[in-house]
Parts: structure tokens; C-alpha cells; sequence
């Protein structure tokens, strides 16, 4: 297909990041498969020796892998929420970064639901899943949610990549013979024709249109596996809304990290720019501000109502000796910090931004811990009688090493497709600089 | 019925049904030799069902019983028994944590040791108020939660009010550990230690046995034995009476000593559903800890170490009136 100058421009400057697959990238590729490697081994463990290796006990049924799942499934809905907004609104800076925020879309949705896997104790049976579905059981709303998010996820990216596919065939890359022929094998005989063309831009948009409500009606079922039970801290009526924002926020927040080592990486300055920054440090000092709205209300209704079991939980979440540091390092770096770094002008640039998003991702990964642990710890009944070793959770190096395997296979499908297609999208890109900005970074870097 | 009828009554039907389920067993090469060690014959034939439906004659030196043999069909544990709504009536005033209702338990079940269906806790509804002992089974609610949440249906409500679970269609997801708000339910997070025959033996909701590894399981109101008229272990093995099990519908309740009429009971000794604010509607009733037979810490004093061990955090509470 044709391309403006601008596109071709770029397309000719991340052309050797597809072409090659250089020693840094394999160095990373081989890391993570150690890590992933040693995860299989720790699941192997798990299935020899069951789940008695984990520390999930009969109290706290689910621990780390419950965890990151919420977790992964939060980045990808956000990915799916960025992008639609990002591809349907006229705004034009958004459009390099789109690329990104469906990577971690897709990838996150591929990953999130291993860890139900990893939880459920007979994943031999995961087909009674679809033979004896149970349609009142919000598990099984949440089965058909991802499964119907990963079908519109694939979908969506891939609409996005017809029109860039048919660049790489059409350029002539110095890739292996497979490669090129997947290439044009995924073009689908694009040429840029008029009817094409608006083909395409049509089932684009609807696939925005759809993914936005999707991602919203999907973290809320998320939730309700939780939101749906009788237990303190989870029985409240914000938890879908609460996942919803939790999710774009932290989402968000890694798009951030993503766009900050890729322009590192691939020398990408001229597409991820400091405005880039600036705007999704906004987006999120926004996300911030409404999630730590939503967690005070959840904290402050809780504490004042003071109902037995709520009292409970809250007195483990703010006592010192129990989860309070943890919760004060997932409020304050989780909310309290982005939203500082942000509003100063000072420190209103891609390091310190990057650097506050980062670790308000980790402090959103311990919120969701301390969504789920401390509630399973809190029983209605006092947990007596039953054995001391059951009382508290403490997650076992298996679960750590799964872990770690996970953000590991996450990180290495970055890799290999920012290997396979080009990180900032080549087609649809308009050049969205101002004067002076273009002057001075053709001037650094062309 | 006095007791002793039913019971009567009950093993007569027992051995029937056992016969049955023997040679039904063997003929699937299920049940490891059943029939197959040598013994000298009696010359006592007895006629029996052949899972063909042919009538057979069997030497009476064959037979065997067998314990845990579900008697009905997996479809048929998911229907319940009709006419019937099980209840159970717990008498707190006379609860001293003997624990012999647990170890019934456990030993009916084949539990491994330390995972039980059935505990006992140390309940203090206020700061001022008694501390009372407090054995809990599974409430079988009417509303259940962890059957809502059950996304393949491995736990059920039956029509007699029980909730059973299917251990070989659990998925191990433990969402219904989750959403149950007794903590009743239990997991087996390793390949649970039972005896061979045992482990061999089919599954059936009504038994809940064989245990899988990585399934859901919790007590079950022994369905296999109320088919047989017999009480269920824990009733049974109470040397206080506790536990009064029976038929909603009949409105008869027995503790083993004594059987009498359920609204009566409840009606008498004001009855109350613990949690009752949740809407769980439990199928257990508990009559308050109103003139007491023992004195609350002799159940502390009495239990062996390791127990005394998991109420350590209670200490003060038991010894204080020693």
C-alpha cells in the first residue's frame, strides 16, 4: 500500500528492529525461558505432589496465582479500554502508542487466565467448564467473559496489523522465507483499494466500539467473583466500578513503563514523546484520583459502619503488625505518590513519571493481594480448631517461581512480537508534531 | 419408631442391600477380591440380583459385607430421597467437646487425620457473655452459597434439602470454600491417605468417598446411612445427646436416646439458625446453652494436647475458672 512520507519514515526506521532478532534480545529471550523453565519445574511439583506444595490452605483457598490473575486480566482490559478511546477519538498523539496498549492487551489476556489454571485443583477436568456449565455461577459468567474478551482481542489487534502486514510484504524485508510468507499470508492480499480500505477502518471502529463496554462488563464480572459472596471487604456494591478503575489505572501505568522502554530500547523518541508522557501521566494522576476515592469509600463506610466482621478486616489492613504497611505502600505509592509527581511541573517528565508508574504497578499487584488474602483470613466463624498451620496464608517459593514464570512469558511475548511487527504502527500514522518539536528531533535523530 | 427398630430395620436392609451391591461390584471387577479367597461353602444359598438382572444363586459364604457401597446411582444422589427433608437439631446446653462425634466422623469417612468435616469451636457471642461450645457440621442451607457459585454443578441441592457434592466432576476451583460463610468446607491439597480398598471403591456423592486430590469436600449428613434408617455417625457416637438428626417432614428428630417431635423440640427450647441475618437458611438448628450439663472448660481440660493446642489463643477463657 502507499505510504505518506511520514509513515515511511517511520516504517524505514524500526525496519531493523523486525529484520533483526539481535544478541540483547536474545539474551532477554533465554533469561525468560530459564525463568519460565523453572516454573515448569515448580509446576510439576504441583501436579506430583499437589497442591499441598503451595501455601493456599483450606481458610485462604486462593493465594498469589488468584492474585495475578486479577492482576493480568486488569492490564488487558485496560489495554483493550486505552485503546479503543485511542483509536475512535480524533486526537492523533494516541496513535503511536495504540501498538502498545494492544500488545499488552492480548498478551495479558493469554497469560491472566494461566494462573486459573495454576489454582483450580483438577485442571485435568477444565473441559467440565463447557460440559456442565452452571450459568449462575459467576465463574462461569467470568469463563465466557474471557473467553469472548480473547476472541475480540486477537480480532482487534489483528484488524490493526492487516494494514501494516501489507508494508512488510510490500517492503521487501530481509527476514527468512517464512516470515515473509506469514507476512503476506496476514496481509490477506491487502492493497490499500478504496473499498479496503473502508472495510477495514469499519471493523476497526466496531471492534473499538465493542472492546470499550466489553472490557467495562468484563472486569465487573471479575469482581463478582468476589463482590457475589458473603465475605467482609468483598460484599460491597462498587466492586465492579472498583475493578473496572483499578484496572485502567494500573493498566495504564504499565503503558507508561512499556512506552518508556521501548523508546529506550528502539530509540523511539520521536514517536513516544515527552508529550506522550505528560498526557498519560494526566490519564493517570485522573485514575489515581478516582481510585483512591473509591478506596477510601471502601475503607471509611467499613470503619465507621464498624460491623463485626468489616471491623475485623479493617483493623488487619491499618494494624502495623498485620498488613498495615502493606496497605500504607499500596495507598500511598499506589495513589498518593503518582498523583504528587504528576501535579508538580518540576517533576512532570518521562523518568520520574515512568519511574512513579512502575512502582505504582507493584503497588497495585499488592492491592489486589490485600484484596484477597486478608478477606480469606478473616472468617465468620472464629478459625479455631483447625490446624495452626491453616490459619495464616504465606505463599511458597512454587507459587513465587510460578509467578515469576508468568511475568516472564509475559515480558517474552513483548519481545518476540516487537520482533515480529513494528512497536509504533506504520499505517494510520499522521504526523502530529508541532513545528518546534519536529525540527528539534529530525535534528537528534534522522 | 424406637430406636432400636430402626435400627433393626436398618440392617436388615443393610445386609440386603450390601449383598446386592457386592456381587454387583464384582461383576464390574470394581471391588478387588471380594469373592475370590477360598472359604468352605455353608451350603446356605442365597438369591440375589445379578447387575443383568438375572436372579443368581450365591453360597452364603461368599458374601461380604461392604461398608460404603453407594447404593444408588450417581443420578439418583443427585434427586435425593423423596418425601424426605433432613434436619438437625444441636443441644448446646450439653455439648462438652467430647470429640467423640468427630472422631465417628472421621473414622466413618475415612478422613486422614486432622481434616475434619465436623469441628468444634469456642464460641462467645459478647465479651460478657458464656463462652459455650459449638460443634458445627455443614448447615446443608436451603439457600446454599456455595452451590450458587458452583460454575459445573459438582455441588447441589438435592429435594431432601441435602447439599452433596460430586467429587469426580469438581474442578478444584475452591470457589465455593470461598463463598461459604462457615468455613465448612474442606480441600485435599495432597492425594489423601485412605486405605486401599477404599480408594478403590467408586465415588458417589452419597458416600463421599473415595477422596480425590484436588477436589472440594465437606460433610455430607451421611445420605447413605438415612437410607438405611441409621443415624448418622456423629449422632451416634455423642455420649451427650448433642446432636438430634431427623426428617423435617415427619417432624421427628432422635439423638439416639430419645426420639421426639422437631417443632416441639425447637418450639421448647427456642431454637435459633446460626447467622441467620446471612439468608443462608440453614437446615441446623442450635438450642441456646441454657442450663448447661458441663461446665465450659472441662472441654479444654479433658482434650488431649494437640487440641488443647489449637484453642492456645483461648487459654484465658478456660482456665480463668478452673
Amino acid at each position: 500500500m502507499e505510504l505518506n512520507t511520514y509513515q515511511q519514515e517511520a516504517f524505514d526506521y524500526q525496519r531493523k528492529n523486525i529484520e533483526t532478532y539481535g544478541k540483547r534480545a536474545w539474551g532477554w529471550t533465554i533469561f525468560y525461558v530459564l525463568c519460565i523453565l523453572v516454573g515448569l519445574y515448580a509446576l510439576y511439583l504441583q501436579i506430583a505432589k499437589g497442591h499441598g506444595v503451595t501455601g493456599m490452605r483450606d481458610n485462604v483457598v486462593w493465594g498469589l496465582f488468584i492474585v495475578n490473575f486479577i492482576f493480568f486480566i486488569g492490564l488487558s482490559y485496560a489495554g483493550a479500554i486505552i485503546a479503543g478511546i485511542l483509536h475512535l477519538s480524533k486526537v492523533t498523539w494516541g496513535k503511536p502508542i495504540i501498538r502498545l496498549a494492544q500488545f499488552m492487551t492480548l498478551i495479558s489476556v493469554i497469560v491472566g487466565p494461566i494462573f486459573i489454571l495454576l489454582c483450580v485443583g483438577r485442571f485435568d477436568r477444565m473441559h467440565h467448564l463447557f460440559i456442565y456449565p452452571r450459568i449462575q455461577s459467576p465463574l462461569t459468567w467470568d469463563v465466557m467473559a474471557v473467553v469472548t474478551f480473547f476472541a475480540g482481542s486477537v480480532l482487534f489487534l489483528y484488524l490493526a496489523l492487516i494494514k501494516d502486514f501489507s508494508v512488510y510484504r510490500d517492503a521487501k524485508l530481509d527476514v527468512p522465507k517464512w516470515k515473509q510468507k506469514l507476512y503476506k499470508i496476514l496481509a490477506l492480499g491487502y492493497r490499500g483499494a478504496a473499498s479496503q480500505k473502508r472495510h477495514l477502518l469499519i471493523s476497526q471502529n466496531l471492534m473499538a466500539i465493542i472492546m470499550i463496554p466489553l472490557s467495562i462488563v468484563v472486569a465487573s464480572i471479575l469482581s463478582w467473583i468476589f463482590g457475589m459472596t458473603l465475605r467482609p471487604g468483598w460484599h460491597s456494591t462498587i466492586f465492579g466500578p472498583y475493578f473496572v478503575l483499578g484496572a485502567v489505572y494500573s493498566g495504564c501505568g504499565l503503558l507508561i513503563v512499556a512506552m518508556w522502554f521501548y523508546r529506550k530500547m528502539y530509540k523511539l523518541d520521536y514517536y513516544f514523546t515527552d508529550r506522550h508522557f505528560k498526557y498519560l501521566g494526566y490519564i493517570m494522576l485522573v485514575l489515581a484520583a478516582g481510585y483512591g476515592y473509591f478506596t477510601f469509600s471502601e475503607y471509611f463506610t467499613a470503619w465507621f459502619g464498624s460491623e463485626k466482621w468489616d471491623s475485623e478486616l479493617i483493623h488487619k489492613l491499618f494494624n502495623p503488625a498485620e498488613y498495615g504497611w502493606w496497605t500504607f505502600f499500596a495507598n500511598f505509592a499506589g495513589i498518593v505518590l503518582p498523583i504528587a509527581i504528576v501535579a508538580i511541573p518540576a517533576t512532570r517528565k518521562p523518568g520520574p513519571i515512568t519511574l512513579v508508574a512502575f512502582i505504582m504497578v507493584i503497588a497495585m499487584w499488592v492491592k489486589r493481594y490485600l484484596i484477597i488474602v486478608p478477606t480469606l483470613e478473616t472468617t465468620l466463624l472464629p478459625m479455631q480448631d483447625t490446624r495452626a498451620e491453616y490459619v495464616k496464608y504465606a505463599a511458597t517459593w512454587p507459587e513465587w517461581a510460578l509467578t515469576i514464570a508468568g511475568i516472564a512469558t509475559f515480558l517474552l511475548f513483548f519481545t518476540v512480537m516487537s520482533k515480529f511487527v513494528t512497536v509504533v504502527p506504520v499505517s494510520g500514522l499522521e504526523d502530529t508534531h508541532t513545528q518546534h518539536e519536529q525540527h528539534q528531533l529530525q535534528h537528534e535523530y534522522h | 419408631m424406637k430406636q432400636e427398630e430402626i435400627n433393626d430395620k436398618g440392617r436388615r436392609d443393610f445386609i440386603k442391600t450390601a449383598a446386592i451391591a457386592t456381587v454387583a461390584a464384582t461383576a464390574c471387577g470394581s471391588l478387588a477380591c471380594s469373592c475370590s479367597s477360598k472359604k468352605a461353602t455353608t451350603g446356605d444359598k442365597v438369591k440375589l440380583l445379578s447387575p443383568n438382572g438375572e436372579i443368581v444363586e450365591i453360597d452364603s459364604a461368599y458374601l461380604k459385607h461392604e461398608e460404603h457401597m453407594a447404593i444408588v446411582s450417581k443420578l439418583e444422589a443427585r434427586e435425593g430421597i423423596a418425601g424426605k427433608k433432613f434436619v438437625m437439631v444441636v443441644d448446646l446446653a450439653s455439648c462438652k467437646n467430647a470429640r467423640s462425634c468427630v472422631s465417628a466422623c472421621q473414622k466413618w469417612h475415612y478422613r486422614p487425620k486432622e481434616t475434619e468435616w465436623l469441628t468444634v469451636k469456642l464460641l462467645q457471642d459478647s465479651e460478657k457473655a458464656a463462652p459455650y461450645w459449638f460443634p458445627k457440621q455443614c448447615f446443608h442451607c436451603d439457600n446454599p452459597p456455595c452451590v450458587k457459585v458452583c460454575p459445573v454443578d459438582a455441588t447441589f441441592k438435592r429435594q431432601d434439602g441435602l447439599v452433596l457434592i460430586d467429587n469426580e466432576r469438581c474442578i478444584g476451583c475452591k470457589f465455593c470454600m470461598a463463598a461459604c460463610p462457615y468455613s465448612t468446607r474442606v480441600f485435599n491439597w495432597d492425594e489423601p491417605d485412605q486405605p486401599f480398598d477404599i480408594r478403590s471403591l467408586t465415588s458417589n456423592p452419597e458416600t463421599g468417598i473415595p477422596a480425590k486430590v484436588g477436589t472440594v469436600e465437606k460433610c455430607d449428613f451421611c445420605p447413605d446411612r438415612a437410607r438405611e434408617g441409621l443415624l448418622p455417625p456423629c449422632v451416634e457416637a455423642c455420649p451427650n445427646g448433642v446432636f438430634y438428626f431427623g426428617d423435617e417432614n415427619e417432624d421427628t428428630v432422635s439423638n439416639g436416646l430419645e426420639t421426639v417431635s422437631f417443632s416441639q423440640l425447637i418450639k421448647d427450647r427456642a431454637a435459633y439458625r446460626y447467622q441467620e441475618e446471612l439468608g443462608t437458611k440453614p437446615r441446623v438448628y442450635y438450642l441456646p446453652p441454657k442450663d448447661r450439663s458441663f461446665p465450659v472448660e472441662k472441654g479444654y481440660q479433658d482434650a488431649d494436647s494437640a487440641i488443647k493446642e489449637r484453642f492456645k489463643d483461648y487459654k484465658d477463657l478456660l482456665e480463668a475458672k478452673e
